[in-house]
């Protein structure tokens, strides 16, 4: 755990103080490193620079501060747009968690053995093919103005929860396919050791194969997550005041498009964190199980 | 010991006769027959592609033979009416690659079979997979990932897994070839140490000395078939057939 003791650090184990060739080495390194810094400073501030002053000078741009980037209306509009996603948020929250289970339903589905499982089998098959190639626009429209339409008795009407059931629809589809991805992954060494022990297929599959796919596939299934939180601003469309509806509204209020930047600032935010998360996880060592070795191959020349 | 418990009438623990698996064209194992006697060591040698490891995973139901009986216990394996399972549970496997379980620990890889396959109660199943890691020699490494074991304490807690269910035989498919040399030896001190407690074992080995050491018998195969078996002694020191000498004297030298 001891981190590698400062270079020129006299309190070294067993009295080893480095040689010459490593104090030049070390003195050499120490220079590279505050040169990269400088470089990289200073690279930085010159494009900024240039950006900034380009930006300033171009023939239009008093008018796209004017109209994108108004101060007072982002204020002004902020309350609305923050209310609208924390509708997105909400939405986002119970359809990721429906995604997980129906996805993992479905990619279970498909690796079931045996006849009686065959229409199982080939209904997952056909959901994934065909919700995968849906555009998430046709099915929330065919959900969201197609179901209540029917008229029929319990179908829901508002707006949020046909919106999520396309969500879901839609992106169950994808995830089944991380799901399923991570399960083909691990490697068959480890079915034919569980097998050996006796394990039954099922039990193979629930206590050896899926722990290992899950965590595998973590970090893509979070960056589905980000999607369907910037994708549950489609809702909109059918009526739901989330962010981009509330940010479209202000903007035709103000006849200014700065509250759709508001918006847009806002989705950023929301997902940064999630990213964060992802390269954390990714990173984690012993997080991979078997695969954990790779994570140590860094920092070469 | 060993010829002691086996009288000549006795019928074999295991039992192969006549098997034959292909795949594709390829003909892997060719009416290939043998005989392991409840306490006794046989050791497989050959070439690689002879088809020891094929042998070993019919015999385990890993792969299905295409012709041929396998008897344990002096019933037909083979037989697809048969819970595979069951049958499974009664036999312990160790792979070359030791295919430990990455994500559980020491403890709950060895743990595993007793609770899900022998319905032991958890608490139960860790004193009985603790008393398996004690007589490999890794109790104090119950609690680590196996990522965080040499290779050899790996194969070692493999083995411990193959081990705790009490197995009628148990089968080893070069079980020290993914081993730097120097962690070879604990591997067979470890063997050793179990055939002396009379444990059956079908192995295959590329290790000549090993096999002289620890084999009851040798069978030497080729091109799918037991090409020359018998002693230790005999098959290594002074084979009758040609491949045989050409084999043995291509891995000792």
């Amino acid at each position: 755990m001891s981190a590698p003791a400062p270079a020129g650090s006299p309190a070294a184990p067993g009295g080893w103080s480095p040689s010459a060739v490593q104090r030049e080495r070390d003195a050499y390194r120490r220079s590279r490193a505050r040169r990269s810094t400088l470089a990289a400073l200073v690279s930085t501030l010159a494009l900024a620079t240039v950006v900034v002053l380009g930006v300033r000078a171009a023939p239009g741009w008093p008018r796209v501060r004017a109209s994108f980037l108004d101060p007072a209306v982002a204020l002004e509009s902020l309350p609305t747009v923050l209310e609208g996603l924390w509708l997105n948020v909400r939405v986002m929250a119970v359809c990721a968690v429906l995604v997980v289970v129906v996805a993992l339903a479905l990619a279970l589905a498909r690796t079931l053995h045996g006849p009686v499982f065959l229409p199982l089998r080939l209904l997952a098959t056909a959901y994934v093919d065909v919700f995968r190639g849906l555009p998430l626009i046709l099915v929330l429209l065919l959900v969201g103005f197609g179901l209540p339409g029917l008229r029929l008795h319990g179908v829901p009407t508002s707006a949020v929860v046909l919106g999520g059931l396309a969500l879901v629809l839609t992106y169950s589809a994808y995830v089944a396919e991380v799901f399923r991805a991570g399960i083909e992954s691990v490697h068959p060494s480890q079915v034919a050791a569980a097998r050996s022990l006796g394990l039954t297929r099922g039990q193979t599959l629930r206590h050896v194969v899926l722990p290992q796919a899950v965590r595998r596939v973590v970090p893509p299934l979070l960056n589905d997550l980000v999607s369907l939180s910037k994708d549950s601003g489609l809702i909109s469309i059918l009526g739901a005041v989330d962010a981009v509806r509330a940010a479209q509204i202000a903007t035709a209020t103000h006849a200014n498009f700065t509250p759709y930047v508001v918006a847009g600032v806002l989705f950023v935010l929301l997902t940064i964190p999630l990213t964060r998360l992802t390269d954390a996880l990714a990173r984690r060592s012993g997080w991979l199980g078997a695969q954990s070795g790779l994570a140590g191959a860094g920092a070469l020349r | 010991m060993s010829g002691t418990t086996d009288g000549t009438g006795d019928r074999p623990l295991l039992a192969v006769r006549g098997v034959r698996k292909t795949f594709g064209d390829h003909v892997v194992l060719d009416d290939l027959s043998l005989d392991v006697h409840a306490h006794r060591v046989v050791v497989l040698i050959g070439a690689s592609g002879s088809g020891k490891s094929t042998l070993l995973r019919c015999v385990d139901l890993l792969d299905e033979v295409d012709d041929g009986v396998i008897e344990l216990e002096g019933r037909d394996i083979t037989d697809p009416r048969l819970d595979a399972n069951a049958v499974r549970a009664r036999m312990g496997m160790v792979f070359q690659a030791y295919n430990l379980f990455p994500h559980l620990r020491v403890l709950d890889n060895v743990a595993l079979a007793p609770r899900l396959v022998h319905g032991t109660a958890r608490a139960q199943a860790q004193d009985e997979a603790m008393a398996v890691l004690e007589r490999v020699g890794l109790a104090d490494k119950a609690r680590a990932f196996p990522d965080e074991l040499s290779g050899g304490q790996q194969q070692r807690v493999a083995i411990a897994r193959a081990l705790v269910g009490r197995p009628a035989v148990l089968l080893l498919d070069e079980v020290t070839s993914a081993l730097d040399p120097e962690l070879v030896g604990e591997v067979l001190d470890l063997l050793g140490e179990l055939k002396d407690t009379g444990l059956t074992m079908l192995l295959a080995t590329h290790e000549m000395a090993f096999a002289r050491d620890v084999a009851d018998e040798v069978c030497f195969l080729h091109a799918g078939r037991v090409h020359e078996r018998g002693p230790a002694a005999q098959v290594l020191g002074d084979p009758v057939e040609a491949r045989t000498r050409d084999f043995v004297r291509r891995f000792t030298s």
